[in-house]
């Protein structure tokens, strides 16, 4: 059986029919209880198990999901890993993702397609200059990868970038993380998925939370369809679902759920070559492995859960994607969708205790979740082991929307909401 | 792209609108505790189904209530 | 060898012949070929490289299923990625194939598919691991893809979308489509008929029929007259391709070579989609030459192209035979080989079983049965039996059914206002078509002939095939891929598509998902309809990035704002720039010497500048005073009539929002000037909170910004320029003091004279109604000519204002400042009632002495502290910020440089030297209060 990932092992199974690979990770009877449990099978979710047994060697351990794994967010988001936020906070809770992302494909012998091409937010009038020279000097005050590129550099850069005398948003300048990164998204859940599998986390999917199971005020498991589930401690990491479990759980979140749309062109020969933002235009743009040019774009503010992309946004979206590409005129929309994203009030996550006792928050992470799951996957995995905060995930408490601690991202580049 | 029945000019293409929130909060008095004022200003239902909104139509400024779907995103009753 | 020209085709015009470059091959055609029928009939056969393995590869269909041949297209524009069978062949074109190095003919890359037993579907997750992926990821890279981006290149035009009503879409115009539309826009309703390819007719193109006594051909011609004569609207190269929110569904209207967005909403809809024929699974069927039988049919008959001169066409479904029939009569040598047995079908000769293998590489040289028998054959067409198009059906939330019978998924129940009919309903017969068609909109249907036919075949991959049997042409995905998904726990049909890549490439699996499906189902010991199906997404055929855009680009896109005065301005010699949404005067004549010279003038004299952004929010009614009470954190009750204030208003999380002057107009009547960039959110701040709170009778609230042209006259010599226009209004101080403002007369019309600064120097807000503006202006310039008044540009205010120490939110203020951090604390213990964020500014955090703070820096130094540097805490073990610099410039007037910032504790530390850090280079400056030119307020009353 051929358990481990190598070019050699590649080889030898190519020689015989590729008969010998094993299951990438296994599919057990669940138990009547477990130590802990992870409710959300996504790549925050299977992280958090992956880090509970490994770092804290707790093993007896389920992650339950309704769908199929890695089958939310974590399918559908435009895989850009960068750390280039305000507060000192936020740039611990980041970078800690982004050095564990850089290690990653080997810990987890699973090619995670990790690729350290940089991410470049543009500047596009003298007050985005001066709004970019704040992030970058603060960035560098906390220690992060920053520098600022004049136009020049941001052109040799992005060779494809407008330039032209009538475009609507010339460029000033960037504020440009060498260490920004993409990733192939399904591959990251699939890899904690299979390096979870063989510790021996049970991973349970088609498992959906009917209830929560409470006795003496506490957390103590929940009811799926396959039964009871019973455990000492609960993790949720469910993303755009959050809020109807914790209805579930009796109490809300200061989360809403909202549509986030994505889209890809025809795949082409390489052409941009770093993840590029631009805040004016609410587009942010990559070229994958596979060659397609990945689009995101603005949040459209109505709630919903559809997870389907509409026209306006898109519209809107491209429009200013074309402006600032107008090589990409030659191409094709091949695929548009969407996803649920949990946003909070200040664009910062929430972790830590829910109000109900037993029951750990992992959640709020809103448009930015995807970068942050080895990060995520580490501080809830500690919450699960020790019932209390570790110090990176201490400031994203809940209790910060009640005593006005906001970490508020949103804030630092001057709007007030 | 969706389509809302403003109470005022009749039904209209949704980028005419803005949400405006989660209806039926009440605000609470000044003499409230910092966690009750916490729940006003941050705490929402954000409903997985038929939900219960605060609209506005730009364009002639009327605020409605408004009973929607956020999963099948079907349009319900309109309160003015 | 292959593909000829023959007599015959419907669809081109033999008096017109084109020419065209493919690949360095001079290839030519006639009007009305497609660039896929006109290489066919040149005997072209390789057209591309398969993505992964970079085999040869041939024309597969005829319509948008097309999975192999994709191309780069120069003309006029350069289009990469198109396909061969939908593109038009024009004179002139450039084409070249994709994934091929040099060109598809002479891959070079062809080598990697000897190694293909160690390239399965998802090897790069297993390997690339040491020692870095970072080093693999290049190469990698450069073979992905398949067109190619020409920078420089026009693409695809900007057509302006469109917005339409109707009663009645129907979607096909085939014939179930085609009649449904017909019964309707005879029966009165307002119909719209689309059809992504140029001619209407579905199968009726090149299948024959017999359809009220008339043949196909006749029926449709006539029923195409009806239906203009009824007034339905026929449009043709116009796909459907998404079903969007309230039945709005996207269509991409051919316009040239692009498309123009229609943005559709019927009432209801009818899919009349048709149904994508299926091929079959043996050995190399990816081979050149390995066809359709549909799309052979196609090229025969639309086009006077014969694919293949020995040809076999294996079986599972009737649909074959006519192909078969149609080729045979045109010279070919055909054989029919009968996964159902052969049953005697006439005068072809038929062979019972199934193809197991297909030899030859660049071309079919012949084929094996599973019986062993073999044939020399240069072409092998495939009726694989139909599976419906049910792409729109299901993004519009229908959920599709499994039928046993056909083989295939059917639609199940219909999702509101929305039904399908025909092909796609799975009615594959044409009587049966019709009858649905009829049913669907309560007409009657024509009489068509019975036509007894033998059941179609279901036929799949298999597990432990032998060879390697293609499921996904595009993404190079076999049966062995799917077997080894499955083995690996990919059991999920999701897991699957994005394991294998099985249809996500740019066909989006529409020859490829059922077979990859049923495949799984049987390996996984689970039935089809358990298996279940993935998302359809839209768009059901790329559309161009440029239709979606529209038309907006350049200055379209968020357009900005220009003022009434923009001539005078662009006279008068100003560089023009965006600042807050509008386009404004920067400075007037040469930076930067223009800048510092205007801002010093501005003091020593009097200096004119354009404000008319600045919003004018009118709110009046009894209870006017008690809403603007609550809506702001100043009182403003108290505000006399005639006079002035400065005013915060803040979120309910007690940030401020923004500032501005509120003017008491009467008892009942106020005018909120608000900053420029924030009148929309202002407005509708104001009027969410006033529908919330007061009735309607009780407060009204009017925007008149665009209606006021506000022009300030600021500086020593201030006064004595607004006197020179005899307003009438009376300009001494004991009239019109600091923060009061009047009415005076001017060009036949009210001015308002508001003594308000920004500049912190004696100041006057002349506002009039737009349309006077010019006036208005000119008779300030005059009157200002002899006090040596300069023009003012938004650089040089901007010295002023922070020579001045004041703020502008959004600059100075972040998302988090709260109205104590700026030093205005008074409100919170002054004012008794509640007001919008009060209960915030009760919370701890609001209190903390050491929050950030707004405070003044002088650098040490001549040189500007450069905005967005941050103040140093280096009392720890490594620097923190403890705040930054949010304004920085050059006083002339002081001759110094002057900066604001944020700062931790800032109040509390005034005289304090800190260290400020810039791209990693410190320098020294000392704290200091934020009005660094007249603390006293002298300035304002100077003059």
């Amino acid at each position: 059986m051929a358990r481990h990932y190598s070019a050699l092992a590649l080889v030898r199974e190519g020689l015989t029919g590729h008969k010998g690979w094993a299951r990438a990770w296994e599919a057990p009877e669940p138990r009547r209880r477990y130590d802990v449990l992870v409710i959300g099978g996504g790549g925050h979710g299977l992280a958090t198990a992956y880090y509970l047994a490994r770092n804290h060697g707790i093993t007896n351990v389920a992650v339950i999901e309704r769908g199929w794994l890695g089958g939310g967010n974590t399918g559908r988001n435009t895989t850009a890993i960068r750390s280039n936020y305000f507060y000192p906070e936020s740039a611990a809770l980041y970078d800690l993702g982004l050095r564990l992302y850089e290690g990653l494909s080997r810990e987890l012998n699973y090619n995670l397609m990790v690729s350290q091409r940089g991410n470049l937010q543009l500047a596009h009038s003298l007050h985005d200059v001066d709004m970019g020279a704040r992030l970058v000097n603060a960035m560098q005050i906390n220690g992060i990868d920053a520098r600022w590129l004049g136009p020049d550099e941001v052109h040799t850069l992005v060779p494809i970038l407008n330039r032209g005398p009538a475009a609507r948003y010339r460029v000033h300048g960037g504020i440009f993380q060498p260490r920004g990164a993409t990733a192939r998204h399904d591959a990251v859940a699939w890899g904690y998925a299979r390096a979870a599998s063989r510790l021996g986390v049970h991973i349970l999917q088609g498992c959906a939370v009917q209830e929560f199971l409470i006795e003496g005020g506490r957390c103590v498991g929940v009811r799926t369809p396959l039964g009871e589930i019973r455990a000492d401690r609960v993790g949720m990491a469910v993303a755009g679902a959050s809020p109807a479990l914790a209805a579930m759980a009796g109490f809300r979140l200061p989360i809403s759920s909202y549509t986030l749309q994505a889209c890809v062109s025809e795949p082409v020969k390489p052409v941009l070559n770093t993840t590029l933002i631009s805040p004016p235009l609410g587009t942010y743009v990559s070229q994958s492995g596979k060659g397609e040019i990945v689009i995101g774009g603005a949040l459209d503010r109505v709630p919903s859960y559809a997870q389907r992309g509409n026209l306006p946004v898109l519209s809107q979206v491209l429009s200013g994607l074309l402006e600032m590409f107008p090589d990409f005129r030659q191409l094709r929309l091949m695929r548009q969708w969407g996803g649920t994203v949990d946003v909070t009030p200040d664009s910062s996550p929430i972790l830590g205790p829910s109000p109900l006792p037993g029951l750990f928050l992992n959640c709020g992470w809103g448009t930015g979740g995807f970068k942050a799951i080895p990060a995520g996957g580490t501080l809830l995995a500690h919450l699960l082991a020790h019932g209390s905060h570790h110090p990176i995930s201490r400031p994203f408490d809940l209790d910060r929307f009640t005593t006005g601690r906001l970490i508020d991202e949103g804030a630092a580049a001057g709007i007030a909401h | 792209m969706q389509s809302f029945p403003c109470p005022f000019c009749g039904p209209r293409p949704e980028t005419e609108f803005r949400h405006d929130g989660e209806a039926g909060k009440l605000r609470p008095a000044l003499s409230c505790t910092d966690s009750e004022w916490s729940l006003y200003l941050r705490a929402r239902t954000a409903a997985r189904g038929p939900s219960r909104e605060i609209w506005t139509h730009l364009p002639c400024m009327e605020t409605f209530v408004l009973q929607r779907d956020t999963l099948s995103h079907r349009v319900g009753e309109v309160a003015p | 060898m292959s593909g000829q020209r023959i007599p015959g085709g419907t669809e081109i015009d033999r008096s017109r012949a084109i020419h065209f470059d493919f690949d360095g091959q001079r290839i030519a055609g006639f009007a009305g070929d497609t660039i896929a029928s006109a290489l066919i009939a040149a005997g072209v056969s390789v057209v591309g490289r398969s993505f992964k393995y970079h085999r040869p590869r041939g024309i597969w269909g005829w319509g948008p299923e097309e999975p192999n041949a994709i191309v780069d297209v120069t003309g006029d524009s350069h289009r990469p990625n198109c396909r061969a069978t939908l593109e038009p062949a024009r004179d002139g074109l450039t084409v070249r194939s994709v994934n091929g190095w040099p060109d598809a003919a002479r891959d070079r890359l062809a080598v990697i598919d000897r190694f293909a037993r160690f390239l399965p579907a998802g090897f790069y997750y297993k390997t690339f691991l040491w020692p870095n992926w970072r080093l693999f990821e290049p190469g990698i890279r450069a073979m992905a893809g398949l067109g190619r981006v020409r920078p420089g290149s026009a693409g695809f035009a900007a057509q302006a979308p469109e917005d339409a009503r109707c009663d009645l879409l129907v979607v096909g115009a085939g014939p179930a489509g085609v009649l449904a539309a017909l019964t309707a826009a005879e029966a009165g309703r307002d119909v719209v008929l689309v059809e992504q390819a140029p001619h209407a007719g579905g199968s009726l193109r090149l299948r024959q029929a017999q359809i009220d006594g008339m043949d196909g051909a006749a029926w449709l011609r006539a029923a195409l007259a009806r239906l203009a004569a009824a007034g339905a609207r026929v449009w043709l190269r116009t796909c459907a391709f998404g079903v969007y929110d309230h039945g709005l569904v996207g269509l991409a209207q051919g316009v040239g070579d692009g498309a123009r967005l229609v943005r559709l909403r019927p009432r209801q809809t009818i899919l009349a989609t048709g149904a994508i024929e299926r091929g079959l699974p043996f050995a190399n069927n990816d081979r050149p030459g390995v066809m359709s039988a549909e799309a052979a049919l196609a090229y025969l008959r639309l086009q006077g192209v014969l694919v293949g001169r020995r040809v076999a066409v294996a079986l599972a479904s009737d649909a074959g035979l006519e192909p078969a029939q149609a080729l045979a009569a045109a010279g070919a040598e055909v054989t029919l080989i009968d996964a159902r047995g052969a049953a005697g079908q006439g005068a072809l000769p038929c062979l019972s079983g199934r193809i197991a293998a297909v030899q030859g590489r660049d071309r079919v040289r012949g084929v094996t049965l599973d019986s062993g028998a073999s044939l020399a054959v240069d072409t092998v067409l495939l009726a694989g039996g139909h599976t419906p198009s049910l792409h729109l059906y299901a993004q519009a939330g229908g959920k599709p059914v499994w039928d046993d019978r056909l083989g295939a998924f059917v639609p199940g129940h219909d999702p509101e206002g929305l039904s399908v009919i025909g092909a796609a309903a799975g009615h594959l017969a044409l009587r049966a078509a019709l009858t649905s068609a009829a049913a669907a909109v309560q007409g009657t249907a024509p009489g068509v002939p019975d036509a007894p036919h033998r059941p179609s075949l279901a036929v799949w991959p298999q597990p432990g095939m032998k060879g390697r049997v293609w499921v996904d042409l595009q993404n190079d995905v076999t049966a062995k891929d799917v077997e080894l998904a499955a083995r690996e726990g990919f059991a999920s049909v999701e897991h699957l598509k994005r394991y294998t890549t099985l249809g996500m490439a740019t066909d989006q699996g529409k020859t490829s998902n059922l077979a990859g499906l049923a495949l799984l189902a049987e390996v996984t010991g689970r039935s089809i309809p358990d298996t279940g199906t993935t998302t359809f997404r839209p768009p059901f055929v790329p559309v161009p990035l440029a239709t979606l855009a529209g038309l907006r680009a350049g200055p379209l896109v968020n357009p900005l704002r220009r003022l009434a005065l923009e001539g005078e301005h662009r006279a008068a010699g100003a560089t023009l720039r965006e600042a807050g949404g509008w386009l404004r005067p920067a400075f007037y004549g040469a930076a930067p010497e223009a800048i510092q010279s205007e801002a010093l003038q501005a003091r020593l004299t009097v200096a004119l500048a354009d404000a008319s952004p600045l919003g004018k929010i009118e709110i009046f009614g009894p209870d006017a005073a008690a809403f603007l009470d609550f809506v702001h954190y100043n009182t403003v009750s108290t505000l006399s009539p005639g006079r002035c204030r400065y005013v915060f208003v803040l979120t309910e999380g007690g940030i401020l929002y923004d500032d501005g002057v509120l003017l008491r107009q009467g008892e009942e009547h106020f005018i909120l000037s608000c900053s420029s960039s924030h009148v929309a959110g202002m407005h509708a701040h104001l009027e969410a909170w006033r529908q919330d709170q007061f009735p309607q009778a009780r407060v009204m609230i009017h925007d008149t910004t665009p209606h006021w042209a506000t022009l300030t006259v600021s500086g020593p010599k201030s006064r004595a320029v607004v006197a020179a226009l005899a307003s009438g209004l009376a300009l001494d101080d004991g009239a019109l003091p600091h923060m009061a403002f009047g009415w005076g007369w001017f060009a036949g019309t009210d001015l308002r004279v508001a003594r308000v600064s920004f500049t912190g120097d004696r100041s006057y807000e002349l506002s009039i109604r737009a349309d006077r503006a010019r006036a208005l202006w000119l008779a300030l310039r005059e009157a200002g000519a002899p006090q040596d008044m300069t023009l003012l540009g938004g650089e040089a205010l901007m010295i002023l204002r922070v020579e001045k120490g004041y703020p502008i939110v959004g600059i100075d203020t972040d998302g988090a400042t709260l109205p104590m951090d700026m030093g205005m604390s008074a409100p919170l213990t002054r004012k008794r009632a509640d007001f919008i964020g009060r209960r915030s500014l009760m919370l701890d955090e609001a209190q903390r002495p050491d929050r950030p703070q707004f405070v003044g820096l002088a650098a040490e130094g001549a040189v500007p502290l450069p905005t967005g540097a941050h103040v140093l805490d280096l009392s720890g073990p490594a620097p923190r910020s403890d705040g930054f610099v949010t304004s920085s410039r050059f006083s002339p007037f002081l001759r110094r440089p002057v900066a604001l910032a944020q700062l931790r504790g800032g109040a509390g530390r005034l005289g304090e030297r800190v260290v400020v850090q810039h791209m990693g280079q410190r320098m020294g400056a000392v704290i200091v209060a934020p009005d660094q030119i007249d603390p006293e307020g002298g300035r304002l009353n100077a003059g």
